[in-house]
């Protein structure tokens, strides 16, 4: 179990983060959009770590293709302790970030590194 | 300061002040209106000539007649030998190759006593646009090479420029020797500008970042300073000297030094790097043999080329997983024993050698902290043993903080890390016994599993993205090393962030495999240090690439022109992100902590870091300034076709830029 996932699961805040996380999910006022997603990534600044395709890097995680569950996701953004600051949602709004979770799930998998000639050497 | 000797027929003074009296007397000679208007009214007179009103139509006078029609007399000549010939004798000496800098009139003597006295080589002069890129371009020639080089800088403003290059020299442990021209006699030099250029100590302006510094008074002086500063800068830890020159000194004749005693330039005998203490050697090879989990981190280790060989020796023995931190080309990355930064939280025993921050290496920063305050916090065991050798903290200095924060450690040796590995591996060798080396077998087999893990773990990560628009850093890396991996190549720089894939998967087992970073990680680093370490390794018969930085090129474009104009082969392959990408998230993580949404103001990261709107045109830049180039290249499909092209016009002995659109990391 990672450091985060003890500190959500542990705290109130958590517990508030999971339900609104489900909430999140069912509520048909945040059905959620890949192209939007695709949008609100680049508009909210999350390529400038992670890569236009959330592929990661030295800055930031790899989080496409098969991001975590959107509920994870949205308790990590609101709030992460590690070197990524915590977005409230006045700077990333809910519907941001539903979306842009769609579009991450919607990035199609990587191919094995030995089908790349270029990789596998 | 110059002499002040009676013996001399002309000095630079007097030398001037015949040209001027001459001139005078052929002007009196052909119109006696000259005369009257050198006869200058009294501190404290009116002159009333200077209210005549002049017709709009002015007759040529005398001195222009003279000019245009007439023989000019000849002119005093200084007699004698040069003092700034024998200025260059002294730097013959040393077989130093290059002379970057850009030219002024502070140090225009020694510049003609090179070119002309001197034939322009040894040292040949390389014409620099900035003083900084001078700078920077020794840095990289010695990390290609090991042999430094001089650079002249003009007076305050020259040295001021120069001073981030100098900086990252003394932080990456860089010899170089700057020269400044300065005039500091105050009551002889010419006033204006060339005042506003001098300064009563002008070393100062670079004193707290170099090792050593001199104001050489007399022409063996000179010669004494001049061996000295050479041996200083070549003494480990390396690092950068200033002497500067003066003006007058440069341009008077030769005279005999003290009584009579003709002019020598002394023997330079390179020093011996300083070594570990024998007890402190044997304490450390104790602990390292004592360990279950032993893990060498090397930094600046590898001085020379033969430290790769010693460091595999060591790390070998002890079955000992090896972290190289890439300010020098360490350790070989295809070793089994090569291992990711990580491997030190479960080490028992830290050997950490030539390290710029041991702290880091066992403790981790967090920017995150409350309050946008930064969290410490250890990561590694609370019960490892800690072993540094390393010099750096010999030239340490109160001013800047590149000493990094404080670490206690359980072994410290101030010494050279390379010279002591020697004495280093003896001491294991007799320290293990028959039951330590059988654990040492097993570390090693575990060893080579992880390493196999971590290499396919890499790959795949690589793979992420390898089709994207902008080309992922992966890719941009991969398709470079494809095209150039059958050649004896040397990655010059590797300035912007690239998440490092070069050291991960570009197979580097000899030194100029990897030339490091800048030391100081001021901005601009890059671009003039790929083009000194081509330089090299042009003598040397290899092949330079360099990832070049959007960011880091802008700083001071110029060096270009220097590549082109000395026909310096380079590959520069552009990690062009259009951002200065270090910089966004520090103004994203204030903006989150403040809790306001980040301006961005129409561009892609908040205002002030971006580099797009307009778009740079990079290739066109470098064609400017007479390189090969092209791009922008956004699809991947066309980077190995364009590298294919790039790599043999440098073949050709030219330089090559391609501009490609990345990915941030």
């Amino acid at each position: 179990m990672t450091k985060l996932t003890q500190i959500i699961l542990r705290s109130a805040l958590g517990s508030m983060l999971l339900a609104g996380g489900a909430a999140l999910l069912c509520n048909p006022a945040f059905a959620q959009s890949a192209e939007k997603g695709r949008e609100a990534f680049a508009r909210n600044g999350c390529w400038q770590c992670h890569g236009y395709q959330g592929q990661g890097g030295a800055a930031g995680l790899k989080l496409a293709p098969d991001p975590k569950p959107l509920v994870y996701f949205e308790a990590f953004i609101r709030n992460s302790n590690g070197p990524m600051p915590p977005y409230s949602e006045k700077i990333l709004p809910k519907q941001d970030l539903a979306d842009i979770h769609a579009y991450l799930s919607s990035i199609a998998k990587t191919p094995d590194y030995k089908t790349i000639p270029l990789l596998n050497q | 300061m110059s002499p002040k000797d009676e013996s001399p027929k002309a000095n630079r003074r007097q030398f001037l002040g015949g040209v001027i009296a001459a001139g005078a007397a052929t002007a009196s000679a052909i119109t006696p209106r000259i005369s009257n208007a050198a006869d200058a009214p009294a501190a404290g007179e009116h002159n009333h000539a200077e209210h005549e009103r002049a017709p709009a139509a002015l007759p040529p006078n005398g001195q222009t007649i003279a000019a245009e029609t007439m023989a000019p007399p000849p002119l005093p000549r200084l007699g004698g030998r040069a003092g700034s010939d024998f200025m260059v004798d002294v730097i013959k000496t040393l077989g130093i190759k290059y002379l970057p800098a850009n030219c002024a009139s502070s140090f225009r003597a020694i510049h003609e006593s090179l070119i002309n006295y001197g034939g322009n080589t040894m040292p040949e002069y390389v014409s620099c646009m900035h003083e900084e890129s001078a700078a920077g371009m020794a840095h990289g020639y010695f990390k290609a090479t090991g042999k430094p080089l001089i650079t002249l800088c003009h007076g305050t403003v020259g040295l001021m420029h120069a001073t981030m290059g100098v900086y990252n020299a003394f932080c990456d442990h860089v010899p170089m020797i700057i020269m400044g021209g300065n005039d500091a006699d105050a009551a002889t030099r010419p006033p204006g500008v060339p005042t506003i250029h001098s300064a009563q100590d002008i070393n100062a302006i670079v004193r707290e970042f170099t090792k050593w510094d001199d104001t050489p008074t007399s022409l063996q002086h000179f010669a004494q300073s001049f061996v000295r500063g050479y041996k200083i800068a070549m003494t480990p830890p390396y690092g950068p000297v200033a002497i500067s020159l003066d003006a007058g000194l440069q341009q008077e004749p030769i005279k005999p030094h003290h009584a009579g005693e003709a002019l020598y330039i002394p023997k330079y005998v390179p020093t011996s790097p300083p070594q570990g203490d024998s007890g402190a050697v044997k304490e450390a090879a104790r602990i390292l043999v004592d360990a279950n989990n032993p893990v060498i981190v090397a930094d600046r280790a590898a001085r020379t080329p033969a430290a790769i060989g010693l460091l595999v020796e060591l790390a070998e023995l002890l079955q000992a997983r090896v972290v190289d931190l890439g300010n020098r080309m360490n350790f070989p990355n295809t070793h089994y024993l090569t291992s990711p930064p990580g491997v030190t939280n479960a080490a028992d025993a830290i050997l950490g050698l030539e390290m710029t921050d041991f702290w880091a290496t066992i403790n981790a920063y967090t920017d995150n902290g409350q309050h946008g305050i930064g969290e410490n916090n250890r990561k590694a065991r609370p019960d490892v043993r800690l072993i540094s050798i390393g010099a750096a903290t010999v030239p340490t200095r109160a001013n800047y903080q590149q000493f990094q924060r404080f670490q206690y450690v359980d072994v410290d040796m101030a010494a050279d890390a390379e010279a002591t590995l020697p004495a280093l591996i003896e001491a294991v060798k007799s320290a293990l016994n028959s039951a330590r080396k059988d654990a040492i077998v097993k570390r090693g087999e575990a060893a080579r599993k992880a390493y196999a893990e971590y290499m396919a773990r890499t790959r795949q990560e690589a793979a992420l993205a390898w089709d994207a628009s902008p080309i992922s850093t992966a890719r941009l890396c991969m398709e470079t090393y494809a095209q150039i991996k059958h050649m004896d190549w040397s990655l010059v720089a590797s300035e912007g962030n690239v998440s490092n894939w070069p050291q991960r998967l570009w197979a580097m087992e000899k030194h100029h495999h990897s030339l490091g970073r800048s030391g100081g990680y001021g901005v601009g680093y890059g671009a003039p240090a790929s083009v000194g370490g081509a330089l090299g390794n042009r003598d040397l018969g290899r092949f330079s690439v360099s990832i070049q930085s959007d960011g880091d090129l802008m700083f001071a474009p110029g060096v270009l022109w220097t590549a082109a104009k000395h026909k310096i082969p380079l590959l520069s392959v552009m990690h062009n992100n259009r951002a200065y990408h270090q910089e966004v998230m520090h103004v994203q993580r204030l903006a989150n902590f403040r809790d306001r949404p980040s301006n961005n103001g129409g561009d892609s990261g908040p205002i002030g870091t971006s580099i797009m709107n307009p778009d740079i045109e990079y290739h066109e830049l470098a064609k400017s300034m007479g390189w090969w180039a092209k791009g922008p290249i956004k699809d991947p499909a066309q980077l190995a076709p364009a590298l294919k092209e790039a790599i043999e016009v440098v073949k050709s002995g030219h330089p090559a830029l391609l501009n490609v659109w990345t990915q941030p990391r």
